[in-house]
Parts: C-alpha cells; sequence; structure tokens
C-alpha cells in the first residue's frame, strides 16, 4: 500500500490545508535572538516604539514557521525533493505573539523536467491567514516531487 | 542600511560575513522549521536525490539575515562614533527571485554579499525611498549557492519635493 502523494497527485486547482501554528513570544525572540537581532524583534518596549507597533516576528521566522506547516502538513505525506527557490514572497501584514497561523499551498501549475525525467516541478501559492482571517504572508513556490512512475515501492506493490 | 537613501551608491557591493553551517545547526533549524528527511539527518539524506545532509533553504535565507542585520548594526555605530547621524528603514515588503541554487551541506561556510541595484523615490512617503538589491550566498569553492532580490525603505536626509 503505497499512500503517498506523488507529482501525478497535484493537479492544477487542488489545495491543501496546511494546518495551523500558534506563535509564542519566547519563539519570537527566539529565532530573532539567532538570525534578526533587530531592537523591535527582540524587546516589548523596542516593539511599541516601532513602527509596527509591539514586538513582531522576523519576516524570516513567518517564513520559516510557515516551511513547518508546509513540511509537517504535506510535504512529508509526499515524495518531495526540495525546491529550487520562492518566485515572490510578500510579507502582507506583521505577525504577533499570541497570534494564530493557518496555512494553505494551492497548486498553480505543474510540468515535466527535461533534465530529471524521475521528478517534475509543481508551482505552488501557499497563503498564512492569522486568527482573524487576515493574510500575513503570501508566496509562490516551485517544488521538486518525484513521479510515482519512478518510484521503486511502487513497482514492487 | 546605515547610509542615508541620497547617499546610497547604485552598483555598491558590500560583504557581510559568513556563516559556517555545521550539521548539528542544521539539524536543530530542521526540527523546528523544516523536518524533511535530507535535513534531519545523513543517514536519511543519502536516500534522497540530494546525498548529503543539507541545510533548510530558510535556514540559508535566514543566516542572511543574521549577517545583514549584523553589519548594519555594525555601520550604524560607526556612524554614530563619527557623530554621524544614523537613516532608519523600514520594514520590507518583501522579495523576488529568492534561489537555492545548490545544496549547502552540512560542512560548507557560505559568504554572504549584497549589491544595490537601483532606487525608486516613494511617491506615497516623501521621507522615504527604496532601495533596490541583490544578494548572493558564496560557497567555500566559489560556487554561488544562494541569491534573491530585495527591497528596504530607507529613510532620506531631505524629503523629496512634491
Amino acid at each position: 500500500m503505497n499512500d503517498r502523494i506523488y507529482f501525478e497527485d497535484l493537479v492544477p486547482g487542488q489545495v491543501y490545508d496546511l494546518g495551523s501554528k500558534q506563535v509564542s513570544k519566547e519563539e519570537v525572540i527566539e529565532f530573532a535572538s539567532e538570525f534578526d537581532p533587530q531592537p523591535f524583534h527582540l524587546d516589548e518596549d523596542a516593539g511599541n516604539a516601532s513602527i509596527l507597533g509591539a514586538l513582531s516576528a522576523s519576516g524570516w521566522h513567518t517564513a520559516s514557521m510557515v516551511m513547518g506547516l508546509l513540511a509537517r502538513g504535506f510535504l512529508n505525506k509526499s515524495s518531495c525533493q526540495g525546491s529550487p527557490g520562492v518566485n515572490k514572497l510578500g510579507w502582507r501584514k506583521p505577525v504577533f505573539p499570541g497570534d494564530t497561523l493557518h496555512a494553505q499551498a494551492k497548486v498553480v501549475e505543474q510540468r515535466e523536467l527535461k533534465s530529471k525525467p524521475d521528478l517534475g516541478l509543481v508551482m505552488f501559492e501557499i497563503s498564512a491567514v492569522n486568527q482573524d482571517g487576515t493574510e500575513v504572508l503570501n508566496q509562490v513556490n516551485p517544488i521538486l516531487f518525484g513521479k510515482k512512475s519512478a518510484a521503486p515501492e511502487v513497482a514492487k506493490a | 542600511m546605515s547610509a542615508y537613501f541620497e547617499d546610497i551608491e547604485i552598483g555598491s557591493e558590500l560583504v557581510l560575513g559568513s556563516h559556517a553551517f555545521t550539521a548539528d545547526g542544521i539539524i536543530r533549524f530542521a526540527e523546528k522549521f523544516d523536518p524533511q528527511p535530507f535535513h534531519l539527518s545523513e543517514e536519511a539524506a543519502q536516500k534522497t536525490h540530494f546525498g548529503r545532509l543539507c541545510a533548510s533553504g530558510w535556514h540559508t535565507a535566514s543566516a542572511y539575515m543574521r549577517l545583514n542585520v549584523l553589519k548594519n548594526q555594525e555601520l550604524d555605530e560607526l556612524n554614530r562614533q563619527q557623530g554621524k547621524p544614523v537613516a532608519r528603514f523600514g520594514p520590507s515588503p518583501g522579495f523576488e527571485d529568492l534561489k537555492w541554487l545548490r545544496p549547502v551541506f552540512a560542512g560548507d561556510t557560505i559568504t554572504y554579499k549584497r549589491v544595490v541595484t537601483g532606487k525608486t523615490e516613494s511617491k506615497s512617503r516623501p521621507k522615504w525611498g527604496l532601495v533596490h538589491g541583490q544578494n548572493y550566498g558564496i560557497n567555500q569553492d566559489g560556487e554561488t549557492v544562494f541569491s534573491f532580490k530585495s527591497t528596504v525603505f530607507v529613510e532620506r536626509q531631505t524629503a523629496a519635493s512634491e
């Protein structure tokens, strides 16, 4: 039995729910301390005094949290073989401690790869909204998937 | 950004610093943010087309941000010591054309740099301008592994006239 999601299963228009993640103050500060040590991501007073009006998550933290949802909620059930990049990413609204992010991935298109016949490229539009339904992040992200026709475990089954 | 919008030169290039990616660091990031087999263990990675344990692309990107912020803070501090004003910069609306060109493997050292590619006056915010950049991550063999196009709001020394 093989219920893995392969390249052939990813049809344009299909939407995958990636689940939710609550953002804690500790996580915001921890990420910022390591990767984006700007005062408004590290300290409540500095956040209050900033243009965003409160302690906010680094945009790279938001992108990484959405990656976590994508990996746990979808890619780890698939034949994913990584991604060549992100065509476009928008940080639409700030993310604050206490927010709950909910993400989804929509298949925009898929195509074969001449150079890698066992893989295919699928373009996704990935979107994350907060608890008010306001979009905080949007990205167009091509992802590589193994083909069912090339999967050894399928051939054996 | 440290310099005012007016003082930023198109074509100027700045090396931000280097980050050494260890197996422990790669796995620690991946467990939190990108728990896919090729980011979690050497053994699991060998069964994928990557062949070896490699960093999450978001880890590569986040390490850029760390060095970018630290470089800005260093330049700001230098300006303060010389009694010069320090320009502010605003939140970024996003980026384009981010490319993970090659895997970043455990043991790789990535050197990051940024190049100013253009400037746009902001019609809606006369006190600010938009600075466009191309950013790179280059490994110890001189191969570009990472790049993206950035846009950031930078404060003007004098507000643009109407």
